[in-house]
């Protein structure tokens, strides 16, 4: 698996840029570092679907640590994942459920995406993974 | 052509907005048109000088208010040439129109009747046939489309019978700007079965000069907010013969005649099928947005909107990499799209930062979807206030959004 870049070293790289391209381009690039599904394990019940694009989750349980492998047909929303399981992957559900994915796409300037009116999907995968947190935690 | 398109420009106070600091493109107008100032002005009136409930004060705001509305009544009476006045229903917009329809044709459907839709439906008029049918155990079928988006007028007449009940169709369809031939269609359903015909006028209305009585149709449905106009208000047109005795949709108050604990019993057309207080404001935003409109040069404008379809279609032709989708010889408004390599939901966010407004997604087609095997478009849309540079803007952000994602 590779390894995903840490929120601190993101919110750094994303201030440090000065206009949209550069900051959708690093997005874009980032795309690349998603612990993706292979295409035969995108099935149906994987699906975690926002209007726009689909997402498909995997998550495993290893010990008490949470894991993620994630695929989306659109490559910004695949970015923004990345975004998202820098957070998330390999965390205790309690750090999961913990972590405020609000304010962190505050910081990062990219609250709309993570708002209610985006149907990217990128809402209903951070509620489903919140929701699996908390199963395992109870 | 005698358009002054700054002029026109002008009017609609939004398109001067900046979006994440560029200036505003919008092009998303098959999703809902912007507005002039007068109909700003209209709603703000109302609400300032004569806010009253309609057709039963005591007093002289509700006379005002009253006054205003039923004039709105019959502005949109004059703009689709409507026999009579009460044919004119107000409705929270198309889906609610053909929800009225498709709910008392439920009550009339027999098992082995049937009701004729098309592939190129959006969802308001699919679901609510398909759930009408289901109700009564009647069939629905779907007359096909050609690769290029366009009706198969052979299939189409075909799946006409002694058993079709209604055949509903649109205008134009949203996802692909297919225009259709309704007053040949209409003709054909006449002449071949009894069926009623209703068409689904959202996308058609702000494009086509609309004659109710002369395409023949039983029903043209329309929303509002597609014609300039405020959202949350729409219209049902039905032959007066036809709506006079269609049952009614919701019940409740301004619909009865009599009122008593165990029955009740119904008021006349209009009010009969506009249960409760209407979207007052609404109406007479609706109003304002038709009175304006006939009060532009019609044919200067559709020249224009067709100017403008052509060019973006001809820029198309000369963009490396791009699919157009629905390429029907008849067409409004609409050029939807793919880009290879890319996804219509990055193209729509790459866009965006550039300030073009577009949509993408399914559309709220999904069947006409799946038919044309795609998971959905991007889609551009055209209004009578777009520009040819507004045009070139679009290719140009394109381009940069296929550099940045291909």
């Amino acid at each position: 698996m590779t390894k995903l870049p840490s929120t601190t070293d993101i919110i750094e790289d994303l201030e440090f840029f000065d206009d949209w391209e550069e900051r959708y381009q690093y997005i874009i690039d980032l795309s690349k570092q998603l612990p993706e599904l292979s295409e035969a394990e995108r099935t149906d019940d994987r699906i975690v679907k926002g209007c726009q694009s689909s997402v498909w989750l995997k998550p495993t349980i290893d010990d008490d640590r949470l894991f993620f492998d994630v695929a989306s047909d659109a490559v910004i929303v695949s970015g923004l994942l990345v975004l998202v399981l820098a957070a998330y992957q390999g965390q205790t559900a309690k750090t999961i459920v913990d972590f405020d994915m609000d304010n962190y796409f505050k910081v990062l300037d990219l609250e709309r995406h993570i708002s209610m009116t985006r149907g990217s999907g990128l809402r209903a995968i951070v509620a489903k993974i919140r929701e699996l947190a908390t199963q395992h935690s109870s | 052509m005698s358009l002054d398109i700054d002029a026109l420009r002008a009017q609609f106070p939004i398109l001067s907005t900046k979006v994440n600091g560029k200036t505003l493109t919008y092009l998303d107008n098959a999703a809902t048109t912007q507005k002039p100032q007068v109909v700003i002005d209209a709603l703000v009136d109302f609400y300032t000088q004569c806010n009253s409930n309609v057709h039963r004060g005591a007093h002289s705001l509700s006379d005002e208010a009253t006054r205003r509305f039923e004039n709105a009544r019959s502005n949109i009476q004059t703009f689709i040439n409507a026999n009579q006045r009460e044919e004119v229903i107000w409705t929270s917009g198309t889906t609610e129109a053909i929800n009225i329809v498709a709910n008392g044709l439920a009550q009339k459907l027999k098992a082995g009747d049937e009701v004729l839709i098309t592939e190129m439906e959006h969802h308001a008029n699919l679901v609510t046939w398909q759930q009408a049918c289901l109700r009564a155990g009647a069939t629905l079928q779907v007359a096909q489309i050609n690769e290029i988006g366009e009706l198969d007028v052979a299939d189409f007449t075909a799946k006409l019978s002694s058993n079709t009940r209604l055949v509903a169709f649109p205008h134009a369809s949203n996802a692909l700007g297919t225009l259709n031939a309704i007053n040949e269609l209409t003709s054909i359903v006449k002449s071949q079965s009894d069926a009623l015909v209703l068409i689904d006028g959202a996308q058609g209305i702000a494009h086509c000069k609309v004659d109710v009585q002369a395409i023949g149709c039983d029903f043209y449905v329309f929303s509002g907010h597609k014609l300039c106009a405020p959202t949350g208000v729409g219209i049902l047109w039905g032959r007066y013969s036809v709506l006079e005795n269609w049952p009614v949709w919701q019940t409740g108050g301004e619909m009865i005649r009599t009122v008593d604990y165990q029955e009740s019993t119904w008021g006349v057309l209009p009010h009969r099928l506009e249960a409760g207080t209407p979207n007052i404001a609404g109406a007479v935003g609706l109003g304002a947005a038709v009175e304006w409109f006939m009060q532009q040069d019609l044919d200067a404008l559709k020249a224009h909107e067709t100017a403008l379809l052509n060019y973006a279609m001809d820029k198309a032709k000369d963009f490396s990499g791009i699919q157009l989708v629905g390429t029907a010889k008849e067409k409004v408004g609409v050029m939807s799209f793919l880009i290879d390599g890319t996804h219509p939901g990055d193209l729509g966010f790459i866009l965006d930062q550039q300030g073009v407004a577009i949509r993408t997604g399914d559309h709220c087609a999904q069947p006409l979807m799946k038919r044309l095997g795609l998971g959905g478009t991007a889609r551009a849309s055209f209004s009578i206030y777009n520009t040819f540079e507004e045009i070139d803007t679009l290719f140009v952000a394109l381009n940069k959004a296929k550099n940045m994602l291909a």
